[in-house]
């Protein structure tokens, strides 16, 4: 019996182990943001059903940094062939995708994501503006000149505006590419607005160290990082009706019978206010393509051309109807012949 | 007086003699004891309950779909306006199926083709999985062109959540996915009987999808199907082969000392670990291809072999040695009193080990997260080497989607999953109650 069970595993590795060098990969392989993975998922989706002689993409998740990390590998079947970016690529990483073999990596750039602030669907009307979310979340504001740590507990001595709640926010961890366009949109703009950037200036700190003290927010539990995706945010604001929760704009679009968003600025976020560019906290999605890939992968070539076709990317499709923000026209025709000429971003 | 004053003198000698043996306090600490006790298996009963209390009352709603009757007209005009398909088999895969169903749609509420806003929110009422489910019934039978077909049409997620009274229809209209309109519509077709809920067997067999109504656990339940096969066939005999060397052949020794804390050290390693291993070795060392489920099978099967061991080891450990003295007795060989005597007596001890285990592997997702299995994986995987993802890491998936009806398949494909750990958990204590011996 024993024997037998072996025998047979033996025999099964041998059998695969030998298809294995034989067979080659006929199916595209995406990997990285977490909050490009809807939007490349309806893609696949379509790609597959539109052209049936090709197999639906995979797409994997796991954040940006992942999947450039992965994508910077090396070039062959056994890496993949498309990076998902919520933020461009570092000169670090690009330049160890060069070291690894990967020359030719084309940027890709489908649109952009609004980042907005959203409270319980009962809470009172919001308005917010970047100053505001400096003094409240800050790790330190100047009061009366004098730079100390937070001393603020209640959203109303931040803004009278704003209602008397305890200032609890919800903000995206570390590792999101959110969190850097909260911190580059609102925390450094707020942190100029308020003279805390001059203040930390006068404290003697170099450039780079005052950049890091302007985005440092604080630690002492009233703004909480998120390292989950924003169904934990929501949960978070479901069990603290006097919460409030930073999502994308995609999903508070999803989930705007349970939430309320607040303004920036007096603007509204909405597809429109985004793409005009009058509502400030937004920022561009990217993908990814190696270069060496195309024309060996099969399929490869016409999913990027079917990502960038005004049907999947334009101002009445389906990425835009789930929440993405079309970019110009100017800009989709940029991209469209950028990648038909075979633009690549070696020459950095 | 005097006696009064006498008596209780003369009677507390008497008490006195009864030795205190702390009875009243021992009986304290018992019922004190017990009382703890209770209190922990309520504590553990309440979380048990409240857990399968959340699931159960998010998920139920997930194996039911809401679906809606149409008379499909389907016109060669849409499907076939060329008339080319006896040349070009491509045109019937690409054709404009769901334009086919909105038109029905629309004739059966009265909508006019020509008012463009209304059929726009009409068209969301079906779901866009009518295209393939066309598809496949025109590709598979051309003939049916020109026909009408009554078929059952999935609505769209958002309309089955409303269905299901997942929305909250009382607030503003322009603050959720359905319009009033759309209501309005969804209650004239529920009042015919034209929109009702029935069983989802699309949870069961549609692969992953971007739209929640024709998402399911279909290639998740084959990709885990796959694993558990490969980590049984490699860890089982591995583990037995391994477990009978070190506890029949193996002298004790420093060496056996060695790998037998190595094996209960790699038991409790975190299995993060082994996806790490996994990474490094079948993907980038062996050139295995991502996301496959033999990659994964074969990690799980790394974590599976300590755990497998261990129960093996105990198992033969608990075979008497008067069965292995009788034996030699009279004249087996080692190698027959161990085959012929000793592993069929610890057969229900190691079944009941790698059952444990296959079910630990089975609500595993950490390891497959470095090797590509977190993925979106919509066809079917044929082999372990196609791309594939598992049943915890669909529920993963789903548990992080934005659209309302993904709550409820999130649950309920953790009721699956529950389902399936219960039948291995059971299926082992049968099998400890059937074929174990007491000596």
């Amino acid at each position: 019996m024993n024997k037998l069970i072996s025998t047979t595993a033996l025999i099964a590795i041998s059998v695969i182990a030998t298809t294995v060098g034989a067979s080659a990969r006929d199916q595209i392989q995406v990997s990285g943001s977490s909050t490009v993975l809807p939007y490349a998922k309806i893609v696949a989706e379509a790609f597959g059903e539109t052209f049936p002689k090709f197999k639906t993409p995979v797409v994997e998740s796991g954040g940006s940094g992942a999947g450039i990390k992965e994508f910077c590998k090396g070039v062959g079947e056994n890496t993949i062939d498309i990076a998902n970016a919520s933020r461009p690529i570092k000169d670090t990483e690009l330049k160890s995708c060069v070291d690894a073999g990967v020359k030719d990596v084309e940027e890709i750039r489908i649109g952009y994501d609004g980042i907005v602030f959203a409270t319980d669907i009962k809470g009172p009307d919001w308005a917010l503006e970047p100053k505001d979310v400096y003094t409240a979340l800050a790790a330190q504001v100047v009061v009366d000149g004098k730079l100390v740590a937070n001393p603020n507990t209640k959203w109303n001595q931040v803004n009278p505006k704003l209602p008397d709640w305890d200032i609890a926010a919800y903000i995206p961890g570390e590792k999101h590419g959110t969190r850097e366009v909260f911190e580059e949109k609102l925390m450094t703009g707020g942190c100029k607005a308020t003279g805390a950037a001059d203040a930390i200036k006068a404290a003697g700190l170099d450039e780079k160290a005052a950049a890091a003290a302007c985005i440092a927010v604080r630690k002492d539990g009233k703004a909480i990082d998120i390292d989950g995706d924003y169904p934990e945010t929501l949960a978070r604001i479901d069990a603290n009706k006097t919460g409030v929760g930073v999502f994308g704009l995609a999903f508070y679009e999803n989930n705007a019978d349970k939430l309320k968003v607040a303004t920036v600025n007096g603007i509204k976020p909405s597809t429109e206010t985004i793409a005009t560019g009058k509502y400030p906290v937004s920022r561009p999605l990217f993908f990814y393509v190696k270069k060496a890939h195309l024309g060996v992968i099969p399929g490869l070539k016409e999913y990027v051309d079917f990502f960038l076709a005004d049907q999947m990317v334009g101002p009445d499709s389906p990425l835009v109807e789930y929440g993405l923000v079309a970019a110009p026209d100017a800009e989709r025709e940029a991209q469209r012949s950028a990648f038909a000429a075979g633009k690549t971003m070696a020459g950095k | 007086m005097t006696d009064t004053t006498l008596n209780p003198a003369a009677v507390a000698p008497a008490k006195v003699v009864r030795r205190d043996i702390g009875l009243k306090r021992r009986y304290a600490a018992e019922r004190r004891f017990k009382i703890y006790g209770i209190t922990a298996i309520a504590i553990g009963l309440f979380f048990l309950v409240a857990l399968l209390y959340s699931v159960i009352s998010n998920g139920y709603t997930a194996f039911w779909q809401t679906e809606v009757s149409l008379s499909v007209k389907l016109d060669e005009k849409v499907i076939d306006p060329t008339n080319k398909r006896a040349t070009d088999p491509t045109v019937l895969l690409t054709a404009n199926y769901p334009i086919l169903v909105r038109n029905a749609l629309a004739e059966k509420l009265g909508v006019s083709l020509d008012d463009k806003p209304a059929i726009r929110e009409l068209s969301k009422l079906v779901s866009d999985g009518s295209r393939s489910q066309l598809r496949e019934l025109v590709s598979g039978n051309p003939a049916l062109i020109g026909t009408t077909q009554n078929l059952w049409v999935l609505t769209g997620g958002d309309i089955d959540s409303a269905f299901k009274g997942q929305i909250d229809l009382s607030v503003d209209q322009a603050n959720r996915k359905v319009s009033d309109r759309q209501v309005a519509w969804m209650n004239t077709l529920a009042k015919e009987g034209a929109m009702a809920q029935r069983f989802n067997s699309g949870l069961f067999t549609f692969g992953a999808s971007s739209r929640p109504e024709t998402s399911g656990l279909g290639v998740a339940l084959i990709g885990s199907l796959y694993m558990m096969l490969i980590v049984l066939c490699l860890s089982l005999p591995i583990g037995v082969a391994a477990s009978i060397y070190l506890e029949e052949y193996a002298k004790k020794s420093r060496l056996t000392d060695i790998i037998e804390v190595n094996i209960n050290n790699l038991a409790a390693v975190p299995s993060i670990v082994f996806g790490l291993l996994g990474l490094a070795v079948f993907i980038n060392f062996f050139g295995l291809p991502r996301s496959a489920s033999l990659v994964g099978g074969l990690v799980l099967t790394l974590m599976t072999l300590p755990t497998i061991i261990i129960a093996t080891r105990a198992a033969l450990r608990a075979v008497p040695p008067s069965i292995r003295s009788a034996a030699l007795g009279i004249g087996a060989s080692k190698t027959q009193m161990v085959f012929h005597h000793v592993l069929p007596l610890a057969a229900p001890g190691i079944l009941t080990g790698t059952i444990i285990g296959l079910a630990h592997a089975l609500g595993e997702t950490a390891p497959l997260l470095l090797i590509g299995m977190v993925a979106f994986v919509a066809n079917y995987p044929v082999t372990p080497l196609d791309p594939s993802t598992a049943l915890p890491v669909q529920i993963y998936m789903w548990a992080n989607e934005a659209e309302r009806a993904f709550v409820e398949r999130t649950s309920g494909a953790i009721i699956v999953l529950l389902l399936f750990l219960a039948v291995m958990n059971i299926g082992a204590i049968i099998l400890r109650r059937r074929f174990e011996r007491r000596w």
